[in-house]
């Protein structure tokens, strides 16, 4: 097992609700309410669940955009001593800064409308002291080839692009400081079909090619488990399971990563109404005022009196490294994402071409 | 067994843009049928046009846009069809059909609904104003809506504003409003595509109880396979502005007659066993509206292209079999 690049110990990111004249602070909504996990190097670690459920707050955190409420987020670069980027101040955190980047969701409005491609990719060249002048240029050059891009188009501007090329802008500019953990941040989400799948693809490429670690952020379970190793799933600021991404689409610990695995349609009409699919009742929990217990239990057809009192601790049932937080993950019998899964032999009109 | 009734007849619509840059072609000479109680759906990559194909149907299309041609041969109950492109689109015909008779299902429900209107005044408005029934009436009637489309404690519910609700609820709102006046047509465009997966599971099962308990036809506008192997009785594949292909959900699926739809199918990741590593895709983009190619629009992306043919001439859209038609020179060897 290679070892761990982050490691997130208890995160906490608790946002203050103000209200009336003084703005006092009436509330908080845990966004992120105690979360574990270590990201392995080279590893593509999903992170999925509802909107709401915090996962952006955690990409956002672990950029320092936000400060944390609370918890460690522990750091093991070059060095042998972890730092710890939650609690540093933000002159010792720049020199990290470009150890972990962003690639964001909504293409359009994550480039600079008046700034042409070489500034918009080498602007973190220049600023973090990599390289200036035609160094800058050459770079930005071999950038843009690394991703798709032809290296002539560095002086138009992002209207110039289609939505597919400005995330590759977007791809380009994360990795020009050569960051050791990409944080894609439902990177692929409002792409089209054929777009998406070229991303995909280069991503995973580039992986490939500089040995990057990612945090792959979706709420699309087909395309995380495509790309992923493993995967967290998460359910109102808290993570439910995480787990091998073969373990868990194979067989599901925790009853809402079994409703969320059940709800994706599959893309086959044959197999319509066969899939046995699980109807959540009710809404996600408001991380305002999130359930007592575990979170899940309102909308859970197994909870029973523990669940609504005691909160579950992620803990193991296997020994690779499926981790569940449930009272009753080891009596459930949950049906896998491949339930009912068994498709007519002409299922992939591709294969051919 | 009855033959079935179109409800619909699109017939060579052409809707364009003239814009500063250049004339769009939005919608090019599309044609497709909407028959009573199915549900038809409209795939396509962004800028296909299914939208507007969708919005020209109701004749409203945002300037700088303009039908040019084609007709919409509307026949309810089997009566004589009116053309519903020959209407005034601001006169006393058209708005009696809209909202009543054919009702539209924004993707963004928080943009449909107003901010500053409780969710009841809003139902209320529209059903008094179509139905020409009393308040107290109307009320009762919004809140039986809501609860048809799953909403708990709906007379509660009329007294809150768009705001705070949640997404899901919000496309309830939405969807209750539009089925409030029983329209016979239910135009969805993307519906689902800014909801949760398992909030988008409850949606599609509402559009299923609607379309078999009130017999509404449903044009659904996605671009989401997934969606529309979960919901089409038929499925009509666009690229830039016209139709490419179009029959049955699952011929289209198991037997894509055009390349551009086998390389849709096959480009979607998907759950499976023995995942492949890497994903099939579409070399190059689709088009700028600015720069259409010759002859088949989809050529310098296609697999089977033949010089001197896709190049040169403009396919036309044939007929394979009763219900299916494909516009690719090559599609007949494709099975």
């Amino acid at each position: 097992m290679s070892r761990s690049l982050v490691e997130v110990c208890d995160l906490k990111m608790h946002f203050p609700i103000k209200a009336g004249l003084l703005r006092k602070t009436v509330g908080h909504v845990k966004a992120v309410d105690g979360v574990s996990f270590v990201v392995r190097e080279g590893e593509t670690l999903g992170l999925v669940g509802e909107s709401g459920c915090g996962k952006s707050t955690i990409t956002r955190a672990l950029l320092r955009v936000y400060e944390p409420t609370g918890g460690h987020m522990l750091y093991h670069g070059d060095t042998d001593n972890p730092a710890d980027l939650a609690t540093m101040d933000e002159e010792t955190l720049t020199p990290y800064r470009r150890h972990i980047r962003l690639v964001f969701q909504d293409p359009q409005s994550s480039l600079n409308p008046r700034l042409p491609v070489v500034d918009i990719i080498g602007e973190v060249l220049a600023v973090n002291n990599i390289a200036t002048g035609s160094e800058l240029r050459d770079r930005v050059a071999d950038l843009m080839q690394r991703v798709g891009l032809r290296p002539e188009m560095m002086h138009r501007y992002p209207h110039a692009f289609s939505g597919g090329e400005r995330q590759r802008i977007g791809i380009a500019r994360a990795l020009a400081p050569e960051p050791k953990l990409l944080i894609a941040d439902e990177a692929v989400s409002a792409l089209d079909v054929s777009v998406q799948a070229q991303t995909i693809n280069l991503l995973m490429d580039l992986q490939e090619e500089f040995g990057l670690t990612y945090l792959f952020v979706s709420h699309d379970l087909s395309v995380v488990q495509h790309i992923c190793d493993r995967i967290a799933v998460m359910y109102v600021g808290n993570i439910v399971e995480i787990a091998p991404t073969d373990g868990l689409f194979e067989s599901p610990r925790h009853p809402y990563t079994e409703a969320l695995l059940s709800a994706a349609p599959i893309p086959d009409p044959t197999l319509r109404g066969k899939s046995s699919r699980i109807r959540l009742p009710g809404e996600v929990a408001d991380p305002a005022s999130p359930p007592s217990g575990c979170p899940f239990h309102p909308r859970c057809r197994f909870a029973t009196d523990i669940c609504k009192t005691d909160k579950p601790a992620l803990r193991s049932v296997t020994e690779d490294g499926h981790e569940v937080a449930c009272h009753h993950a080891d009596d459930l019998t949950l049906a896998n994402a491949f339930d009912g899964l068994v498709s007519s032999q002409h299922d992939q009109p591709m294969e051919t071409a | 067994m009855s033959e079935p009734r179109n409800l619909i007849e699109v017939e060579d619509l052409r809707t364009h843009f003239f814009t500063d840059e250049g004339i769009v072609k939005a919608v090019d000479g599309v044609a497709f049928t909407i028959p009573t109680g199915k549900t038809v759906c409209v795939v396509g990559e962004s800028g296909s046009g299914k939208s507007m194909t969708g919005r020209s149907i109701l004749n409203m299309i945002p300037y700088p846009g303009r039908i040019l041609e084609g007709a919409v041969q509307w026949r309810p109950n089997g009566a004589e069809p009116t053309d519903l492109l020959s209407l005034d689109p601001k006169g006393k015909a058209i708005r009696a059909i809209r909202g009543n008779d054919i009702a539209l299902i924004s993707q963004e429900p928080m943009a449909a609904l107003s901010p500053v209107h409780t969710i009841g005044n809003q139902m209320v408005e529209t059903i008094r104003l179509h139905l020409g029934i009393g308040k107290v009436e109307a009320r009762q009637r919004a809140a039986a809506m809501l609860a048809k489309v799953g909403i708990p404690k709906p007379e509660l519910r009329l007294d809150s504003y768009a705001f705070q609700l949640s997404g899901g609820m919000r496309q309830r709102v939405c969807i209750a409003l539009a089925v409030a006046c029983e329209p016979k047509l239910l135009i969805a465009d993307e519906p689902t595509t800014a909801l949760d997966v398992t909030t988008q599971a409850n949606i599609l099962d509402l559009f299923q109880e609607l379309k078999n308990d009130l017999g509404v036809s449903i044009l659904f506008i996605t671009h989401d396979l997934g969606v529309v192997a979960e919901i089409a009785d038929e499925v009509v594949v666009m690229y830039l502005g016209q139709v490419v292909e179009q029959g049955p959900v699952e011929q289209i699926f198991h037997d894509p007659l055009h390349p551009y739809t086998r390389a849709l199918l096959g480009s979607v990741p998907r759950v499976a066993r023995g995942r492949a590593k890497r994903l099939n895709t579409i070399r190059g983009m689709v088009p700028s509206p600015f720069d259409r190619p010759q002859g088949c629009l989809f050529h310098p992306r296609c697999d089977r292209f033949e010089a001197g043919l896709c190049d040169q001439s403009v396919p036309p859209l044939e007929r394979y079999g009763d219900a299916r038609t494909a516009r690719c020179f090559k599609a007949g060897g494709a099975g």
